[in-house]
């Protein structure tokens, strides 16, 4: 059985926030651990959009962002979306790699950001794996730098199949100075929500 | 000038003068339909190739098949003549790419096929494309000439 995402109680909104607080409190940790900085992260709000809002989120659908897109299976299903605008990736890149030159995202850059998308994801992943017990496993990173409508057209084709609204669980994460700022998308397949809500006793 | 702004799982239709456009397409296929003779213009962005394989189907602009005959019935309903309409497709891209068994994550391509069998089946000639890729697409469907501009970022700007 899917999930109803037009009739969710507050119990179980509750529910997907404080999920989303533990696994991107994890994430952040990773992220100032590799860059060695202090990072910030916002509450994680639920998000219950029409398509036709969805590509509002993220500066608009022709805003150009960095998209580092995971799949995740076993005994619940879904997708992260790690993403951030392009000034944010120079910057994050620049901060690993110690440099501060401003020129544009080349292919060993690129392999960086995949892969501090790879371990905020992972660490995402197994927090939510340890809380609720359920086996996940986690893709390869795949990237893209594009249009955010583009890139946002993925998870909500994802939702597309079951109704008409995408939800997601997003966290803003901010490096001390305000010189990163990215946004990480929970996306559970719509089957997925009953399985792991009802693994924390919520359904 | 009117500017339509088609959204995702939407459609609309404006008779000359005037513009509809589409933003950040990706694996969504944009279906612009053209009539020369009335200048009469439709354009469907639709996220699922076919309303039959889903259950909760109500939207009709959402899929290929059934977003294709609204448009032709209210390009109808303004004047225009079946056989005097064309189509252009542009979208339906691959944005990221794995390596599992999972299809949806080809849905770009079966949403272009799904627009095409449609297309072909009501006998509408579909006259020029630029689908696939791994890229978004922005797109402008001009009614004054069905003019489709297509745009990108890094891949060039066309019109088809």
């Amino acid at each position: 059985m899917g999930l109803d995402i037009d009739n969710l109680n507050s119990n179980m909104i509750d529910v997907l926030k404080e999920l989303g607080n533990i696994g991107s409190g994890n994430a952040a940790t990773a992220l100032a651990k590799m860059i060695n900085k202090k990072v910030d992260m916002s509450v994680p709000q639920v998000k219950i959009l029409d398509y036709k809002d969805v590509s509002d989120v993220l500066g608009g659908p022709e805003n150009v962002i960095v998209g580092i897109y995971f799949h995740f299976e076993g005994d619940a299903a879904g997708n992260i979306l790690f993403a951030l605008s392009q000034k944010s990736a120079k910057n994050l890149v620049n901060i690993l790699f110690n440099r501060d030159n401003g020129k544009q995202l080349d292919e060993m850059d690129i392999s960086a950001l995949s892969e501090v998308g790879n371990i905020l994801s992972a660490s995402y992943i197994n927090s939510l794996s340890t809380l609720t017990g359920l086996k996940l496993k986690i893709s390869v990173p795949s990237i893209s730098i594009d249009m955010a409508g583009a890139i946002l057209s993925v998870p909500a084709i994802q939702f597309g199949v079951m109704g008409d609204k995408v939800l997601f669980i997003e966290t803003e994460f901010q490096e001390g100075k305000n010189q990163v700022t990215g946004d990480l998308f929970l996306i559970p397949d719509i089957d997925s929500f009953n399985t792991i809500l009802n693994k924390l006793g919520v359904v | 000038m009117k500017i339509i702004k088609v959204g995702m799982a939407d459609l609309a239709v404006v008779k000359s003068p005037g513009k509809l456009i589409t933003l950040g397409l990706g694996s969504c296929v944009g279906i612009a339909l053209y009539d020369k003779r009335t200048k009469i213009a439709g354009l469907a962005h639709i996220m699922l190739p076919n309303s039959k394989e889903i259950k909760n189907n109500s939207n009709k602009a959402k899929f290929a098949d059934t977003a294709i005959e609204i448009l032709l019935e209210k390009m109808e309903s303004l004047g225009s003549n079946k056989w005097n309409i064309v189509a252009k497709l542009s979208g339906g891209a691959q944005m990221f790419s794995f390596n599992t068994k999972n299809d949806i994550l080809k849905i770009g391509e079966r949403n272009v096929l799904a627009s095409k069998k449609k297309l072909n089946q009501l006998g509408i000639k579909i006259i020029s494309e630029d689908t696939g890729g791994n890229y978004g697409r922005t797109i402008e469907l001009d009614s004054s000439n069905g003019d489709l501009l297509v745009k990108t970022i890094g891949h060039g700007t066309k019109v088809i």
